[in-house]
């Protein structure tokens, strides 16, 4: 396995449509809980949080800040001890290195350079050189001078910066610190990339470049990406899956697909509002989900016709969600819902999924 | 009293000044650092935390720096005896010095690391690194800028303490200000000695903001215009002496 030795064109390169997504859990973890006290206050940051991310696929965890997005990912790589649960990581179960006292031991250390992450706030070293800092994880990993300057160069051209190795953090962009941030979690190698708001910090073109980066790095490299995130954007642009985080716990997870074939889920109303009110009393709204074949059919030209019925489109969108088609219409039919029935049910035959707005409140209005 | 009298007075005294002090610098930088160090991992939720340890250590550090340094030396005079073999002279000056100059650079080295930022620490975490590590490639490193002002400090206040040092018979400029100047009225040796003390002080202040500024600029970053605290500096430091 080499794909490394062949540099990667990080913009404007379509990535290529397979999935790298496989069966196989490469993080796991069980009844994570994690409660963080300080004078006598306790504060459950995770309450029984199981998460299996698949090989090879990315996966955004989503929440408003404070829902323990933060202490989740620090437990992956044991940065946090959680307090109950374990945390498995390529089949190692990384609670049971842990031992006992703050201090990591050697095994745990092992682990965690063969897990890579990056941050928010970049954390390079000020004092460093672009690519001394990528060389950092080598000297921790105890390579050679020559080993650790090839191998930083390499990393630094796969993530586009191969120019700049000589300059210092502080000369860079935000967008191009990250980069270096990325090239330096690659050092080890790592099958596992976590990811903790790292486009948080920069602005929304920057930003699509990074996603891109780690796009195509999960892709060539087979990295599994885990990452938390607080925009629905990420999620929704290179996201093979996604979890929602609400208080400590996931309340919704899935694939993007099976999460949008979810009625009522809170995620996929959040990847795709539609907005429109009824025009009136005795009309019905309903939201169509498509997905991947059905978002090409004539599906509302159909209705119209076989029904006889007017069909006003309140609003709609279409997007692609880690690389599938899918789109959401909020449509208004004449009459009540009783009246709809079988409109209502000719839709939900064409494979598209049907939410009927108002009716036991399916879909949550403003959810971002 | 004569130029050519007082000239090789004040180059003895230069001399004494510059032995006590380097030497004494140098192991005040040497045993304060590691203290100073020490005092953050084992602080709460420090990386090797420690209260008792750390309370101990801090509790040294405290009495040691509220001691005044002419009791210190006084009351050090057994232990420098078995160092150096005597209690009067230059080498007998440096260890009292150095013991009195420890702890206060110490915390000084204590609030620069403390100024280290935390992510920093977990990105090598995450890296698989120790705690050694950390200290070698995060700590000491991203802190070097506030070190070298710290070890400036140090240096500064170890010329005033080693006025005092005149009293067990070390010499140096601030044992001739007080005894030619003050005790026998030579009113124009003392004021040269207080001139020479000020250049001196001030030669040191801007070598060692200048070192720290050029490694902190290392890498762009623009700070403020470098400060031209001649005379302002060397008035205010020269008052210990």
């Amino acid at each position: 396995m080499c794909p490394r030795t062949t540099s990667l064109p990080y913009q404007g390169t379509p990535t290529p449509a397979y999935s790298t997504v496989t069966e196989t859990p490469v993080i796991t973890t069980s009844g994570l809980t994690k409660v963080y006290r300080s004078r006598g206050r306790e504060v459950t940051a995770l309450d029984g949080v199981d998460l299996h991310v698949r090989e090879g696929e990315v996966y955004g965890v989503i929440g408003q800040s404070g829902a323990g997005k933060s202490s989740l990912i620090r437990c992956v790589n044991l940065l946090e001890r959680p307090t109950a649960g374990t945390v498995t990581v390529a089949g190692q179960d990384l609670t049971a290195l842990a031992g006992r006292g703050p201090r990591a031991g050697k095994e745990l250390r092992q682990a965690r350079s063969r897990i890579g992450m990056v941050f928010q706030h970049f954390n390079l070293l000020s004092t460093r050189t672009v690519q001394d800092n990528v060389e950092l994880p080598l000297e921790i990993l105890g390579k050679n001078g020559r080993e650790r300057s090839r191998k930083a160069l390499e990393l630094l051209d796969l993530v586009g910066l191969a120019d700049q190795a000589k300059a210092y953090p502080a000369q860079l962009s935000g967008g191009q610190k990250q980069r270096v941030g990325i090239a330096r979690a690659l050092a080890g190698d790592p099958k596992v990339l976590l990811s903790d708001e790292a486009t948080s910090a920069l602005d929304p073109e920057t930003t699509r470049s990074i996603l891109q980066l780690l796009r195509d790095l999960n892709r060539q490299l087979d990295l599994t990406v885990l990452l938390i995130t607080h925009e629905m954007d990420v999620v929704k642009s290179i996201c093979d899956s996604a979890a929602l985080m609400e208080n400590g716990r996931i309340v919704e997870s899935g694939t993007v697909s099976e999460l949008l074939a979810t009625p009522g889920s809170e995620l996929a109303a959040a990847l795709f509002p539609v907005g429109g009110e009824a025009t009136g009393e005795d009309r019905t709204v309903v939201d169509v989900t498509f997905q991947g074949e059905a978002a090409t059919q004539p599906v509302v030209s159909q209705l119209s016709r076989t029904y006889n019925i007017d069909i006003s489109i309140l609003g709609a969108a279409i997007d692609t969600v880690g690389g599938l088609q899918v789109g959401r219409m909020r449509i208004e039919l004449p009459g009540r819902y009783e009246d709809n029935v079988v409109p209502i049910g000719f839709l939900r035959e064409q494979g598209l999924q049907i939410d009927v707005v108002g009716e036991s409140q399916l879909v949550k209005e403003g959810a971002k | 009293m004569t130029w050519s009298e007082m000239q090789p007075l004040l180059e003895q005294a230069c001399w004494d000044t510059l032995y006590m002090v380097g030497w004494s610098t140098l192991i005040a930088v040497v045993g304060g650092l590691p203290l100073g160090v020490l005092l953050v991992l084992t602080d709460r939720g420090g990386l090797l935390q420690n209260v008792v340890a750390n309370k101990v250590i801090g509790q040294v550090v405290n009495v040691a720096r509220s001691m005044p340094f002419i009791i210190l030396m006084v009351a050090l005079m057994g232990f420098t005896r078995s160092i150096t073999g005597t209690t009067i002279g230059r080498e007998a000056a440096i260890v009292p010095l150095a013991i009195g100059a420890i702890p206060f650079f110490a915390r000084l080295v204590e609030t620069a690391v403390r100024e280290v930022d935390g992510g920093l620490v977990e990105a090598v975490q995450s890296m698989g690194g120790n705690t050694w590590t950390i200290v070698r490639k995060v700590l000491v490193p991203e802190s070097l800028p506030s070190l070298i002002a710290s070890t400036t400090t140090t240096i500064v206040a170890l010329i005033g303490y080693s006025a005092m040092a005149g009293t067990v018979g070390a010499g140096g400029l601030g044992d001739i200000a007080i005894r030619y100047g003050y005790q026998r009225f030579e009113t124009q040796l003392m004021w040269i000695t207080v001139a020479i003390l000020a250049v001196v002080i001030s030669l040191i202040q801007f070598a060692g903001d200048y070192a720290a500024r050029s490694l902190h600029s290392r890498g762009g970053q623009s700070g403020p215009a470098p400060k031209l605290r001649l005379l302002k500096a060397s008035t205010a430091d020269t008052k210990t002496v």
